[in-house]
């Protein structure tokens, strides 16, 4: 093959390479100047962007590990379930069990709640009236 | 377009330079967008690399001698499949095909991932970015898949006629695809205490993953060790080999792996273990692919030269002291959540079962390296043999499937001893039955496989009865048929189900392994035509001899020049059992010093092996004609004095003849061994275990797509 159908390939890729790796970068360039736009201190508007950046990150990131939690916890109330049923556990060790489980639930629970609630995202707040749903559900029996 | 081919490579090392410092910037910056972009990155190095397998790919379908690796690995006469798969054959071409899965999981990883846990997926595109450049930079800077030679040779070596066998086509990729899945976990828990963010979350993104390099790792073995027992021409599917032990350590960790990360998905507790067995499983498979390709290893799994000894042995020391730097540096936020409520618990089992997996692990571990340490020290080599390995492993493995059959049957938390009692009653009345049963049959001369049988009808007991149950209650919830609430259960608890599938799985192919190298009769001997022998309770006759010419008539199609073998009579007690046929295939050497004639059959010699297949025994037999009886080598000789190189085809035909007119007596292996199909038979059980408990349950996937699915799966709690 020739030299040259060699380089337009390869140029050809890079340049494909390059607006796949570089398409994240470009957006957020877009997103700068128009939070730049109209405003008159560049500085302060980006430092306040970057600070908004951070807050969401950590904000989504609490979010990520207690969801993470809340989801093996439901496992946890399940498999101790299921355990009892097939004999495994007494009934007093189940009714135990369960009562701690579900507590640690509505911790988890809670603290989502309290996470959404300092700065809700108008698309979850159906969510969070379901989380309440999730928390009666989850009260010990006979609580 | 080979310099394209390289072209790629060095394309493929500055996006990995790139996306490194990308990520890194990104998650240090905070400045996200980076980080996206080194994501992009590995996805642009799997395009890349993609690009670049095709170039070689299509180099080997159009017999392109002019690429070095085509011309050592391939030729006109090895057929099309083989030749597809050649290219993981050679060291470069092994490279290659290493980098290209690294780089398409770790995208399939990383997309997974983009929306979450960014700060742990950035430093792990860093990693897996970084091994891209490693193993990039192996190719570019030590073997080159796309190095040439002008002018091309006319033709090729050909492929190693040992792996012209079907399931070589697979058993590699399985196995890289193992390795490289082991890379993943390792970059996510590395990312993970690099951004000490140590919680559930990151378990959650990389657990399909380990599952996943579990199962691949493991069916690579399998496939391994079913080729060793059908192509090879001893007999046995696992000899202890150093490259055969380099799979299976990250397996042994990625199985410790896979029970000990539930105590951490539900307890919070074993987060220093469970970081350490992903580092040390990640590690392990890097040193896997270090004796593959360092050449170290004198072994028909390694490949040749030493030149890229160095780099991994840097590769592996760094990976060893960042793991210890890091677990060390971030003990504080690995501490336990919760201590152990009781001994009589699923976790003080799964803690037991890491222990041993461990110690089998640190076994085969110091067998494996130590000779090669030993040499390394003092200038002699040394081995260890199967036997050392047995004393050791044999009585770890009584241990792991017996806890295999106690674990499924103990509550987590913690069981009471009346429901423990209870609970064990049916595993140890199988185990009980196997006893009782097998003395009957007079299996009491192998202590060892006894108790191994009655520690396999304890777990399968314990798997069935867990079965039992579930179905039970879930009918009693439900009100379904039965067949129905077993699906539903198992669709319920996949991960629970699968594994105890796995269990079961495990139990049979240890019991095949046991019966098969316990209780298997052997015969080596020479047999003319129509003399007999016996092994164990059969009678085997020699009938007549065969021969087979070209690569069109090659019954096994893969290309060998000519093949010679038997047809042997297999009866038990007077009584016709099968006819078996094995037979040697004779190859190509493409060596001109060995005359036109000798050239055509002087290769490597491989074993067609012939065999019978039944539920409770195979019949196993290998043939070596002798072909150098003076009557033959005299035909090789006079046709290398008097033939051209196009006519030398014609005294192989007439050495054939010869051959069946005069046939000198043949070497024989024959074999009787009991339950082996039965290890491919739990193997097979193992696969569909584990892929019921990979599959993401459908409550799962609901959760994620809808808000109210939530709702509705904490309501769902009071349903089993």
């Amino acid at each position: 093959m020739g030299l040259v159908i060699v380089a337009v390939l390869l140029v050809a890729l890079a340049a494909l390479v390059v607006v796949v790796v570089g398409g994240p970068l470009r957006r957020a360039r877009a997103a700068e100047r128009a939070t730049l736009a109209g405003s008159e201190d560049e500085a302060g508007a980006l430092a306040v962007a970057a600070r908004e950046r951070a807050a969401a990150f950590e904000q989504a990131r609490s979010r990520d590990e207690l969801e993470a939690a809340r989801e093996a916890k439901y496992r946890e109330i399940r498999d101790t379930e299921l355990d009892y049923r097939t004999g495994k556990l007494s009934h007093e060790d189940y009714e135990a069990i369960d009562a701690d489980l579900r507590a640690e639930a509505i911790e988890i629970l809670d603290e989502l709640e309290r996470l959404e609630a300092r700065e809700p995202p108008p698309a979850e707040q159906a969510a969070r009236a379901e989380q309440a749903e999730d928390e009666d559900a989850l009260r010990p029996r006979g609580a | 377009m080979a310099s394209f081919g390289f072209a790629c490579l060095l394309l493929a090392l500055a996006v990995c330079a790139y996306g490194i410092w990308a990520s890194l910037h990104g998650v240090r910056s905070g400045r996200f967008e980076y980080a996206d972009s080194g994501r992009r990155a590995v996805y642009a190095l799997a395009g890349i690399i993609t690009v670049a397998v095709l170039v070689l790919e299509v180099a080997f379908l159009r017999d392109d001698f002019a690429f070095n690796t085509v011309a050592d690995t391939s030729s006109r006469t090895t057929p099309g499949l083989y030749k597809a798969a050649a290219i993981w054959s050679s060291q470069e071409g092994s490279l290659l095909v290493w980098a290209w899965l690294m780089s398409l999981w770790s995208s399939l990883a990383l997309f997974l991932t983009r929306k979450r846990i960014r700060d742990v997926a950035a430093y792990a595109t860093a990693i897996l970015l970084g091994f891209g450049a490693f193993f990039v930079s192996l190719m570019v800077f030590y073997a080159n898949p796309f190095a040439t030679t002008r002018p091309a040779p006319p033709e090729g070596v050909g492929l190693d006629p040992l792996l012209r066998f079907p399931t070589m086509m697979i058993h590699p990729p399985m196995l890289y695809s193992g390795y490289t899945l082991c890379i993943i976990p390792l970059a996510f828990g590395m990312g993970a205490l690099l951004a000490r963010r140590v919680d559930a979350e990151w378990i959650k993104a990389i657990r399909r993953f380990a599952f996943a390099s579990w199962l691949f790792l493991g069916m690579g073995i399998m496939l391994g060790a079913l080729w060793s027992y059908s192509e090879l021409g001893w007999g046995g599917y696992w000899g202890w080999d150093a490259v055969e032990n380099a799979a299976l350590l990250p397996w042994l960790t990625g199985t410790a792996f896979l029970h000990s990360l539930m105590i951490q998905e539900k307890r919070g507790m074993l987060k220093v273990w469970n970081v350490s067995l992903v580092l040390a499983t990640g590690t392990l498979a890097i040193m896997g692919t270090f004796l593959v390709r360092s050449g170290i290893l004198n072994s028909i799994h390694a490949f040749g030269g030493q030149t890229l000894g160095v780099p991994f042995v840097i590769l592996i020391a760094t990976l060893i002291g960042g793991s210890i730097y890091l677990v060390v540096s971030r003990r504080d936020m690995l501490r336990s959540e919760h201590r152990l409520d009781s001994l009589l618990s699923r976790e003080s089992m799964f803690v037991l079962n890491n222990l041993v997996l461990v110690g089998l692990c640190f076994v085969i571990l110091w067998g494996t390296y130590f000779p090669l340490i030993s040499e390394a020290v003092t200038g002699q080599e040394a081995s260890v043999g199967p036997p050392w390995f047995d004393r050791y492993t044999v009585p770890l493995a009584l241990i792991l499937v017996l806890l295999s059959g106690i674990g499924p049957v103990i509550a987590w938390r913690r069981a009471t001893l009346a429901n423990a009692r209870r609970n064990f009653l049916v595993p140890l009345a199988f185990a009980a039955v196997a006893l009782v049963a097998l003395l009957l049959a007079g299996v009491d001369t192998k202590p060892l496989a006894l108790t191994l049988f009655c520690c396999a009808a304890f777990a399968i007991g314990s798997a069935a009865q867990e079965f039992f149950r579930g179905t039970r209650v879930r009918r009693a919830i439900a009100g379904e048929p039965a067949p129905l609430a077993l699906v539903a259960l198992v669709r319920r608890n996949r991960r629970r189900y699968g594994g105890y599938v796995v269990h079961v799985g495990m139990a049979v192919l240890f019991i095949g392994v046991a019966a098969s190298s316990s209780f298997q009769h052997t015969s080596e001997l020479e047999l003319s035509p129509g003399q007999t022998t016996h092994v164990g309770s059969y009678t085997v006759r020699y009938v007549r001899p065969t021969a087979t010419l070209t690569p069109k008539f090659d019954s096994a199609h893969t290309g060998s020049t000519m093949s010679l073998g038997a047809v042997l009579d297999v009866s038990k007690d007077g009584h016709h059992v099968t006819t078996l046929a094995p037979s040697e295939g004779f190859y190509s050497s493409g060596e001109a010093s060995q005359g036109t004639v000798g050239s055509l059959i002087g290769g490597q010699p491989v074993s067609h092996v012939g065999l019978n297949i039944g539920a409770t025994r195979n019949v196993w037999s290998a043939i070596q004609p002798d072909i150098e009886t003076p009557a033959l080598k005299r035909i090789v000789t006079v046709g290398n004095k008097t033939l051209p190189p196009e006519d030398g085809i014609v005294a192989v035909a007439y050495l054939a003849r010869e051959y069946l007119k005069h046939p000198p007596p043949a070497q024989f292996n024959l074999i009787v061994s009991p339950l082996v199909m039965w290890i491919w038979i739990g193997g097979l059980i193992v696969i569909g275990g584990a892929l019921i408990a990979i599959w993401p349950a459908p409550s799962t996937v609901r959760r994620r797509v809808a808000a109210r699915s939530r709702a509705r799966a904490v309501h769902g709690l009071a349903r089993a």
